[in-house]
């Protein structure tokens, strides 16, 4: 089994993640939006939403941090393994705590918001209740782990060369073997996040509108005639408002 | 210079009766869809009256349109663009559906199946949204010709700065209907605040719509216009507009809610304008210069100078032709009658407003068939629709603007009167507006016996010219299916 859930599934999960994305960019761009339900539902949306968000962006910072550089490096950049690890606890559960913070309110509003529930997709209380389970698993081994089981689990001698591993299709299940059970369930929790993004909501990450912030103009003029150019290039600008 | 076409439309809320034919036509034609039950892409509302949705002038709370910086440059005023990605979150100046109202339908089956009863059968209303049964305590028209209005009339933000004098009692209130719909403006706050760029302004006509294949439902458009004529697709997620009704404007048809106008009170047609002087005259310091500035971007489709410029800038001969034959031409720019609708907003809208003349024989207390005029133009000050009202809606608070207007209007129903009850042509040449008979006589026809031909000047759209309509497909304010 290790080797399934260690060296298959990420790349089943991975491969879907890319192709579905390709296809659906190609296939649906009418379907592809955020599906805010603000306009719905204003008061619990408000902390939700920003609370989530905001979290989410630390976490997977943190993410980055803690999985994708090794021991080795902050070691010789004068980091100590406990000084790292202090640090990772504070601000990660901090960020924890906002996200979970924010996705608990998220679904209990989509589930018992009647007019939001209604009007949910069967993605949408999908993606609410994975998020949720990942996150809360997360937040458990980053705060609950040291606060009550009290082990001296290295993820960065495990976890983090094994994902390492997976980024350079070089997987080495073994790293994996004595791994507690909250951290496999959430790294296959969020692998399975990764298989049916494509076809949720969650595309609209993807679509952070920042080239609003560098746009020529405010005002974006197209023309009916015939242009050369592809689509995005039409927007002609005239007179600029800054 | 760069000369554009742009289609727009005169209302003249003189002859409107609030039959609300233009609404209804208009939403079984574009939103009679799940998801859209709320949304009317023209609706009529009473004034004074909160409007639909709730409140949509109080741009304090809503946050849409531009405002002038301290340096003279325009910003959206619900901020700039990092302040807008910043809020992608949560756009905390989005009117939620409750503003509008919470559509509904009636249990009908109640009606058409019910067995034989002691009492009659009743089909009760029940929520789109929830299918839960609703007590209505607000609908799309809930203010019709005043219902409510000593309750919510208060909050109309048109009444500030004269509350004193306008109490809403039986005896001193006043109405009339005002049509709403896109306005398609020249400096649209709805096409800036998309940080997607999925709205955008046609070159050829001016009219504004939604990419639907490239809008990602951030939903700024819909608080950024400060007139509420984006909506939310609460089904597809995403921003759905009026489209001016562009595939009958192409094929030469007025839009639906003008062709169908019972009181004919609608006009059409093309108006040139000075592309690169839209900012400029959307920048003053006063707001009340704005509907001046906006005049003055109107070119003169006479003038050759123009005419040669517009042809280099690529406009066609059919269109030059029913831009000098434009009645909206007519009325807004060479008679000066018709007026933006809340300038103040700084988006140049092109669906302009003939103010409302109350009757005026109880004022001027005659009867008689000839009154001095300035017994007449006395009495517009005294008039029942404040003027201040009025200028407030369409001027920026200018009043003398709007008296203005009014008092063309009855110099034209004197010179009128008099022609034809007396069958006498008073010489009338020594008016401000320098308007002589003929001008009056071309005026009258206009305003009271325009055909559908003289109402609607629309010229086809160029498709021949058309790039690859395929590759458009969904860009236009449909979904692409």
């Amino acid at each position: 089994m290790g080797i399934f859930w260690w060296a298959i599934f990420p790349y089943l999960m991975i491969t879907v993640f890319v192709l579905g994305h390709i296809y659906r960019y190609q296939k649906d761009q009418w379907g592809w939006t955020a599906r805010s339900s603000e306009f719905l539902e204003k008061k619990y949306l408000k902390w939700g939403s920003v609370l989530f968000h905001t979290g989410i962006l630390l976490v997977f910072g943190g993410h980055v941090v803690g999985m994708l550089i090794p021991e080795a490096v902050t070691e010789r950049l004068g980091i100590s393994d406990k000084i790292f690890h202090t640090a990772a606890i504070i601000t990660g559960s901090t960020a924890g705590f906002i996200t979970l913070a924010g996705i608990v309110l998220l679904l209990v509003r989509r589930v018992s918001v009647k007019r939001v529930r209604k009007t949910s997709s069967f993605a949408d209380m999908l993606i609410a209740v994975l998020l949720f389970l990942v996150v809360s698993m997360g937040l458990f081994n980053t705060f609950g782990f040291n606060l009550f089981v009290k082990s001296s689990f290295d993820y960065r001698a495990t976890i983090a060369p094994w994902i390492r591993g997976v980024l350079v299709f070089a997987p080495d299940p073994g790293l994996m073997n004595n791994v507690p059970l909250f951290f496999r369930l959430h790294i296959i929790f969020a692998f399975a996040i990764f298989g049916v993004w494509p076809f949720t909501r969650l595309v609209h990450v993807w679509s952070v509108p920042l080239e609003y912030l560098g746009r020529r103009s405010y005002i974006l003029y197209r023309s009916v005639g015939p242009v050369a150019k592809p689509v995005k290039e039409w927007e002609r600008a005239s007179g600029d408002v800054g | 210079m760069k000369i554009k076409a742009q289609m727009a439309m005169v209302i003249n809320l003189d002859k409107c009766l609030g039959c609300h034919t233009c609404s209804i036509t208009c939403k079984n034609t574009w939103t009679n869809r799940s998801g859209l039950e709320y949304a009317w892409f023209n609706n009529v509302e009473t004034k004074p009256g909160v409007g639909y949705p709730r409140e949509w002038e109080r741009q304090e709370k809503y946050k849409g349109g531009w405002v002038l910086k301290s340096k003279g440059k325009l910003e959206l005023r619900a901020g700039n663009r990092l302040s807008k990605l910043l809020n992608i979150f949560y756009n905390p100046d989005l009117a939620d559906i409750d503003d509008y109202y919470e559509p509904w339908t009636y249990d009908y089956k109640a009606l058409t199946q019910s067995p034989e009863k002691k009492h009659q059968p009743v089909a009760r209303p029940h929520s789109l949204l929830t299918g839960d049964p609703l007590e209505l305590k607000w609908g799309p028209n809930w203010e019709d010709d005043l219902a409510g209005a000593p309750e919510t009339g208060k909050k109309d933000s048109n009444l500030r700065s004269l509350e004193e004098k306008v109490r809403l009692t039986f005896e001193e209130v006043f109405m009339f209907h005002l049509p709403r719909l896109c306005e398609h403006c020249l400096n649209p706050a709805c096409v800036a605040s998309c940080p997607s760029g999925a709205i955008y302004k046609r070159d050829e006509d001016g009219i504004v719509l939604v990419d639907q294949d490239a809008c990602r439902g951030w939903r700024f458009c819909m608080s950024g216009c400060p007139y509420k004529k984006v909506y939310f697709n609460w089904q597809t997620r995403k921003a759905e507009k009026c489209t001016l009704c562009f595939p009958r404007l192409e094929a030469g048809l007025p839009t639906v809610c003008s062709e169908t106008c019972s009181g004919r009170v609608r006009y059409v047609g093309v108006l040139l304008y000075d592309a690169d002087r839209v900012q400029v005259a959307a920048s003053p310091v006063s707001e009340r210069e704005l509907y001046k500035n906006q005049l003055q971007l109107f070119l003169d489709p006479y003038d050759p100078e123009v005419l040669a410029q517009a042809r280099r800038d690529g406009l066609d001969e059919d269109w030059l032709a029913a831009a000098q034959r434009s009645p909206v031409y007519k009325l807004a720019v060479e008679f000066g009658l018709a007026l933006p609708l809340h300038p103040e907003y700084r988006t140049l809208p092109m669906v302009w407003y003939i103010p409302p003349l109350s009757p005026m024989m109880q004022v001027v207390n005659s009867g008689q068939t000839e009154a001095e005029s300035g017994e007449f133009f006395a009495a517009i000050e005294r008039m029942r629709t404040p003027i201040e009202y009025l200028a407030n809606l369409l001027t920026a608070g200018d009043t003398e603007t709007v008296a203005d207007v009014f008092k063309k209007m009855v110099l034209l129903r004197q010179y009128m009167r008099s022609k034809n009850l007396l069958g006498q042509d008073v010489p009338v040449e020594d008016n401000p507006w320098g308007l002589n008979g003929a001008a009056l006589q071309e005026m009258y026809a206009l305003l009271a016996l325009a055909k559908y031909r003289d109402r609607f000047v629309i010229p086809n759209a160029h498709k021949e010219k058309a790039g690859d309509l395929y590759e458009r497909q969904g860009m236009t304010g449909y979904d692409p299916a």
